[in-house]
């Protein structure tokens, strides 16, 4: 009984809670790497592009709320999903058009193009706050439990309870539907194989006859459209506040560069190791151990490693041991 | 046009600036304009010293600041009483502990045979060095923490001064510039040893990750800065208003010029700043100039425009990166204390990068990246701007929403939002600036 308690404790702050966040930083890290694999620059803007595209969501949500049109159980923000998506693919068409393109017919050498960027970052962010101000937003509705801790503990008689938010699960099940499109896109599609060509070999690519520019238009559609949905999915989860996803950059950034920047697969892998880096070691651990060690051995702190004001620590922590000791990441990156 | 005469004018433009600022609002905001300007300027000096000379991408300039504003801290405000003995020397003991463990570490790393041994015992020293860097901080910091925490509940600072903060004025705050330097020298070590010889991208991860960690620190490890608590008051190096109001002498002068005795201690007091924080900035501008024309600053260049070229010449090129890295994260450092100096206090929740890091390179970019004088002017430019588009985006509203019904949920929104307007600005001004004039304002020779 008390293993199984120990168990359901570890599945409840430590598991699920890891999978969700694991899952909306893979989606972002994807965005990241992709940016980094096509237009080889990293992409400082992408929390803001993710702040943006949220913010579409959630103005959206609430003008289908004042309309009466719901989801039922779930939260209207899915519905309203599609059509940020579009409004962000069109800020970053708009954006490259304007801004970046010049710098890439022009040859600039990355770096510059990494400054562009964070120009980009301070226009972003001026214009989520001069939308919705910085202040955080509430557009979660419908039912908030799948499984709710009580429920739980009467069904099963547990002393632990187990909790399973709506917002978990869909995060969850998006990332899977989201990922699995994407490698079937990248794998079986002609665009896709011809975006992997042009990350691979980019004279190889030209001379064989693909378009540079479609190459550069289709990716910017996905990163909008992985950057919207990670955003939804982050400010569905946890709450929407556009101050927080430039913060989410650091975890990101370590994502895509533990897997290997430039790497699909690894970018996922990253954002899972980073993920459960941070919730294990900002877990208070006392709670599975007292099931599990004997009782007069039972931990009398909160047996907690790091508190949590230092998940960013832990993230760039891992960083740095990957730059010391693996710079190409776990997925052979294109980066040294 | 000769170009003594264009970078003249410029500067002439900025002065300008400032002292319509002076004539419309008042006095008191066009020098503070001038203090920041400069604080700004070295700054701006040490990011170009990176940027300009090097090539290196450094994203941290925030956390480098705010360690300069720790070292006004720690060098400003007097021991707090009891603090020492309670849990300083366990505090102080634990992170040498916490230090060797690491050392310890890199020799095990350097010295043993690559394989699954080591690994298992690198892994094993670093736990149990974590567990017991915890064991003994922990206890020290809770102690150190429970002083009367309404005032202290924290450590303090070395200042031997007699602590009548608020009178007299106290020269011993002046050493925290140096010590800020030095403290964001060691955090930019750390981050050099690892990131440098990697992607140029890498080198702006990394310090983006300091950054955020070292605000966290001075956020929640109230032993050292009290946290968001503050810590407020630290001694000034320059007289006080109220001693100066009191100061017969003092009024009497100020009688003579037509000044009112209030109004002069304020300006007075900020002229004094502004001749201390001048004598800083010509000090570090002249080093920089003597650098930049220097074999030294000429094979950075060198190193820049072509790396594998100069590598080939023989030039250890991650070596002077290092070098470049760490001096320029120390001119940010000084600027940092000196700042918090200027303040009186260290607020770790006004640190923010968009403020602190972005503005420093819109400066740079701006005043022309690779040219000394071009940072200067940047600075000061930059920050006028940054002081004055809130007011002028205001009015911008007002004019906007004139027409519009007074109450209407637009119009309100429209006015708060006009606050937003700078980092907007900001950004356009640095893309514009990129795009037609990337050399900036004063391009580099």
């Amino acid at each position: 009984m008390d293993f199984l308690n120990a168990i359901v404790a570890l599945a409840n702050y430590v598991l699920i809670p890891g999978i969700a966040y694991g899952s909306q930083l893979a989606l972002g890290a994807l965005g990241v790497t992709l940016v980094y694999g096509i237009l080889r620059f990293s992409n400082f803007a992408h929390g803001d592009t993710m702040a943006l595209g949220a913010m579409s969501a959630v103005l959206i949500t609430w003008l289908f709320q004042s309309w009466g049109i719901s989801l039922g159980p779930l939260p209207t923000a899915l519905l309203a999903l599609p059509f940020a998506i579009v409004i962000t693919i069109g800020l970053l068409l708009f954006t490259d058009r304007t801004v970046y393109k010049f710098y890439r017919v022009k040859k600039a050498k990355p770096v510059i193009l990494v400054i562009v960027s964070l120009g980009i970052t301070f226009i972003y962010n001026g214009v989520t706050r001069f939308i919705i101000g910085p202040n955080d937003q509430n557009f979660l509705d419908g039912e908030r439990f799948i499984i709710k801790a009580r429920t739980f503990k009467e069904m099963t008689g547990l002393r632990e309870g187990l909790a399973f938010k709506t917002t978990q699960g869909i995060t969850i099940v998006t990332a899977i539907v989201v990922v699995i499109a994407l490698f079937w896109f990248l794998n079986k599609t002609r665009s896709g194989k011809s975006m992997r060509a042009y990350s691979d070999n980019e004279d190889l690519a030209l001379l064989s006859g693909i378009n540079p520019e479609r190459v550069v238009m289709i990716t910017w559609m996905i990163v909008a459209a992985l950057a919207t949905i990670a955003g939804v999915l982050y400010g569905l989860d946890k709450s929407y506040k556009p101050l927080t996803y430039f913060q989410l950059l650091l975890p990101i950034f370590a994502s895509a560069i533990v897997g290997g920047l430039g790497s699909p697969v690894g970018a996922i892998a990253g954002g899972f190791v980073i993920a459960f880096s941070e919730v294990t070691v900002t877990y208070a651990w006392k709670k599975v151990l007292v099931y599990l060690m004997p009782e007069n051995l039972e931990p009398s702190g909160l047996v907690q490693l790091l508190s949590t004001d230092y998940k960013f620590a832990v993230s760039f922590g891992i960083l740095l041991i990957v730059l010391l000791v693996k710079p190409t990441g776990l997925f052979k990156g294109q980066s040294v | 046009m000769n170009e003594t005469i264009k970078n003249t004018m410029l500067f002439g433009i900025v002065a300008g600036l400032i002292v319509i600022v002076g004539y419309m609002q008042n006095w008191s905001s066009a020098l503070y304009i001038v203090q920041m300007g400069l604080v700004s300027a070295i700054m701006a000096l040490g990011v170009n010293l990176q940027w300009g000379f090097a090539g290196l991408f450094n994203v941290g300039i925030m956390g480098f600041v705010a360690l300069g504003g720790l070292a006004a801290v720690l060098v400003g405000m007097k021991p707090t009483p009891g603090a020492f003995e309670a849990g300083g020397w366990g505090v102080i003991g634990a992170l040498l502990l916490g230090a060797g463990t690491i050392f310890a570490t890199i020799l095990l790393v350097k010295n043993l045979p690559k394989g699954r041994l080591r690994t298992l015992i690198v892994l094993a020293m670093l736990v149990t060095g974590f567990f017991v860097f915890r064991s003994l901080l922990d206890p020290s910091v809770s102690l150190i923490e429970k002083i009367n925490p309404a005032q202290y509940g924290y450590l303090g600072g070395i200042n031997p001064g007699d602590g009548k903060v608020g009178e007299n004025y106290d020269l011993f705050v002046l050493l925290a510039w140096p010590l800020g330097g030095l403290f964001a020298a060691g955090a930019a070590w750390i981050i050099g040893k690892t990131a440098l010889g990697l992607r140029s991208d890498y080198l702006a991860i990394a310090t983006l990750g300091i950054a955020e960690i070292i605000i966290a620190i001075l956020k929640h490890e109230d032993w050292l800065t009290r946290g968001v608590k503050n810590v407020i008051g630290i001694p000034r190096p320059v007289p006080y208003e109220l001693t100066l109001q009191n100061n017969p002498d003092f009024v009497e002068r100020a009688a003579s010029l037509g000044f009112d005795p209030v109004d002069a201690s304020t300006l007075w007091v900020k002229v004094l700043y502004i001749v201390l924080f001048l004598i800083v900035l010509l000090i570090l501008l002249w080093m920089s100039q003597r650098a930049l024309h220097s074999p030294w600053g000429r094979m950075l260049r060198a190193i820049r425009d072509n790396e594998v070229a100069a590598e080939a010449m023989g030039k250890d090129v991650t070596a002077r990166h290092l070098q470049v890295f760490i001096l320029g994260s120390a001119v940010c450092g000084i600027a940092g204390a000196m700042m918090t100096t200027l303040d009186s206090q260290l607020t770790p929740g006004t640190y923010v990068p968009l403020r602190f890091t972005f503005l420093i390179w819109v400066m740079v970019i701006v005043g022309g990246s690779g040219n000394n004088l071009g940072s200067v002017l940047g600075g000061f430019l930059i920050w006028f701007l940054w002081v004055q588009v809130e007011p002028m985006g205001l009015w911008l509203m007002e004019q906007i929403t004139s027409g519009m019904a007074d109450g209407s949920a637009l119009k309100e929104h429209l006015i708060d939002s006009a606050a937003h307007m700078r980092l907007l600005t900001m950004g356009i001004v640095l893309l514009l600036v990129l795009r037609f004039s990337p050399r900036g304002l004063i391009p580099e020779k």
